[in-house]
């Protein structure tokens, strides 16, 4: 996966709890090979009406979010289906962290695995950050290796991440080769177990 | 080991499937069961790209189920050739790693959380993963079963491990007697109503109380499946006689002695007494009406002699936005009594509601009656084997006669990836499990309820207290 370090970018309102991984990238576009690519699915029934045409009033259709790289959305972003396209057609699209008071527990994970970087802050700041951001555009600055990201307003807020997934965002690992190199464990762990039967 | 400290059945489970304890928080898990189906093709490419094996493909079991038609079994046949590709794709993956599968045409054939259960491989205590978030349906069975991603599948075939942080623990304790014309799934509709569809974020519940311990297998399935839709990891019941005499002589099951000394080993899964959990949620039988959801989330349930809630009197602001939307979308007028609400479709399946148990509920409240003028309605067993079941029982006729479609097993119009759909604007009495805009096709109206609430709403054609078409026992 492509590594993560630092990154600064317009900010992309997406208003409303529960934002849902069908509403994200309808089961419809869920059959393509992930070569193919998602872009054209992201939010596809808000983006576009039913004709293909974009609709004027969603976001990612106006300047300057059209090339935005960070989403700020509601609590329980991404809820719901455990579907990976979510955060495909996220990475495909160009967005490469979204800020939220809480995700979908799968999301998350899948977000990781990814190089998508999820940032959770408090429903106070992220509310504020989104009246301001329907209000006018702002950029938000995003540093992985100090856990910050500066919000349009001036205001620095740290985050948590795991340090594990920090270690894999910051190289661009994915931790099946870290589990592949544990094999001792788990063969210890399969004898004692019984490898075909619990 | 000593453990002097009350444990839960949830940690007990987790204690016995680690292998590497991490410093950092990161546990990896021991994996017991794997699930794949026809929409994980990434999970197997990502594999090959890699040159990794399946490291134990005794353990996987594969099932095609999101892209097959229900309306036949003949692959060749089926009309998209898309879905063609992804049932054949499973195929091919399948057999090349030495998984077993069960294939459309296989008797066995059917929902992916319906066959682990039926065929009795998702047994007490084992920790079980699939590519779908509704695995958390397996833990009813007394297991901890939750869904991951496509990476995620890959990493368990992989190594038959997953990394996970431990997440919190909730218990939601239901007593009492579920009153007349209740069912698990308005149980779970009333605890979502209640927590939110955030409610059990980061947590994996245990369902605890005597109306729980009071549920069939069937009935604790539909409510662990729906842990989700509250945002949990996963839900879980401690396994007991019922989760005994259900599994017993299962294929899968273990067989003579071994089910014996399995037996004796699952009576230890129990929460013990003084066991903290790190939230408690409680909930009276009794309080428990037949539920159906008016809005866009499955937390916007109510029960069916309610009204649409009307958002001007609603005094917190993002609530009142959420509920203007939400009546926006489903083209419903505030304080509309819910039992006015004219539907044009109905959808008996899914992993949350077409087991037998489900079809006898629904075809009690059809027995003699007839779908209303102009109303779509089908029935979609959850696998091939209940569809034989209930058709030995004579419940296909009550369904065929009273003018509802019959048909082949499949995921279907839960969520319409193979191509079985809710046309734009139109308003579908539905028994899965979620109700978000364009769950079930663009601009389709979901309204999740039972089984028997479903059939109900067929007859009358409109959203309908089943109460009132059943006879008491």
């Amino acid at each position: 996966m492509t590594p993560f370090t630092h990154l600064i970018s317009v900010a992309v309102p997406i208003p409303g709890p529960n934002m849902d991984t069908d509403q994200i990238i309808p089961a419809r576009y869920l059959s393509r090979a992930r070569d193919v690519g998602f872009a054209d699915g992201l939010f596809r029934d808000l983006r576009y009406a039913e004709d293909g045409a974009e609709k004027p009033g969603f976001i990612l259709n106006r300047e300057p979010y059209r090339n935005g790289k960070i989403v700020v959305g509601e609590r329980n972003f991404a809820c719901g289906s455990s579907r990976e396209h979510a955060v495909w057609a996220l990475l495909d699209y160009g967005v490469r962290a979204v800020l939220a008071p809480s995700f979908g527990d799968i999301f998350y994970t899948n977000s990781l695995k990814n190089g998508l970087l999820p940032i959770r802050l408090p429903g106070a700041v992220i509310g504020t950050l989104l009246e301001r951001l329907l209000r006018e555009a702002g950029d938000i600055d995003i540093d992985l290796p100090s856990q910050q990201a500066r919000l349009p307003d001036g205001s620095v807020h740290d985050f948590d991440i795991d340090p594990y997934s920090k270690h894999c965002l910051l190289n661009g690992l994915d931790d099946i080769d870290y589990t592949l190199s544990q094999l001792g464990p788990i063969e210890a762990f399969e004898q004692r177990y019984g490898r075909e039967n619990s | 080991m000593d453990h002097a400290e009350p444990r839960t059945l949830f940690d007990k489970i987790w204690s016995r499937h680690k292998v590497i304890e991490r410093d950092d928080g990161q546990t990896l898990l021991y994996v017991d069961r794997n699930f794949v189906h026809d929409g994980l093709g990434p999970a197997f490419d990502f594999l090959k790209e890699r040159n990794f094996l399946v490291r134990v493909p005794a353990r996987t079991f594969a099932v095609p189920d999101h892209y097959v038609p229900t309306d036949g079994r003949d692959v060749a046949g089926f009309a998209a050739a898309e879905n063609r590709a992804m049932v054949e794709q499973l195929a091919r993956n399948t057999e090349a790693a030495g998984i077993e599968m069960f294939g459309v045409t296989d008797p066995r054939h059917g929902i992916v959380h319906i066959i682990g259960p039926e065929q009795g491989i998702s047994q007490p205590g084992m920790v079980i993963t699939c590519g779908d978030s509704h695995t958390s349906t397996h833990g009813a069975l007394g297991a901890l079963a939750f869904g991951i991603g496509a990476t995620e599948v890959s990493h368990v075939l992989a190594s038959q491990t997953i990394w996970q942080r431990k997440p919190h623990s909730m218990r939601i304790t239901v007593e009492g007697e579920l009153g007349f014309g209740v069912t698990a799934k308005d149980v779970i509709l009333a605890i979502i109503a209640r927590i939110g569809a955030a409610g059990a974020t980061g947590h994996v519940i245990e369902y605890a109380g005597s109306a729980i311990a009071g549920l069939s297998m069937e009935g604790r399935l539909t409510l662990c499946n729906m842990s989700i839709e509250a945002g949990a990891r996963a839900g879980m019941v401690a396994p007991d006689e019922t989760t005994f005499a259900y599994l017993k002589g299962r294929p899968y099951a273990p067989k003579g002695a071994e089910w014996d000394e399995a037996v004796c080993r699952w009576r230890a899964l129990r929460t013990d007494e003084g066991a903290r959990f790190d939230h408690e949620v409680t909930l009276d039988a009794a309080d428990i009406a037949p539920m159906v959801t008016w809005g866009i989330s499955p937390q916007d349930a109510a029960p069916v002699t309610g009204i649409v809630p009307d958002p001007a009197n609603e005094p917190d602001a993002e609530r009142r936005e959420g509920i203007e939307k939400a009546l926006a979308y489903m083209g419903l007028a505030p304080t509309t009594k819910l039992a006015d609400i004219a539907i044009d479709r109905v959808f008996i399946g899914s992993c949350t509601n077409s087991r037998i148990e489900d079809l006898r509920a629904a075809s009690a409240v059809t027995r003699g009656r007839r779908v209303a003028e102009g109303l779509v309605a089908w029935v979609v067993p959850g696998s091939g084997l209940i569809k034989a079941q209930a058709e030995s029982e004579g419940l296909d006729r009550i369904f065929i006669e009273a003018g509802f479609s019959w048909r082949e097993a499949g995921c279907s119009m839960c969520l319409g990836t193979n191509g079985e759909i809710v046309a734009p604007g139109q308003r579908c009495a539905s028994t899965s499990n979620r109700n978000f805009i364009g769950r079930q096709g663009p601009g389709a109206r979901t309204h999740l309820m039972s089984p028997a609430m479903a059939a109900a709403a067929a007859i009358t054609g409109r959203l309908t207290d089943v109460r009132t078409m059943m006879v008491p026992a």
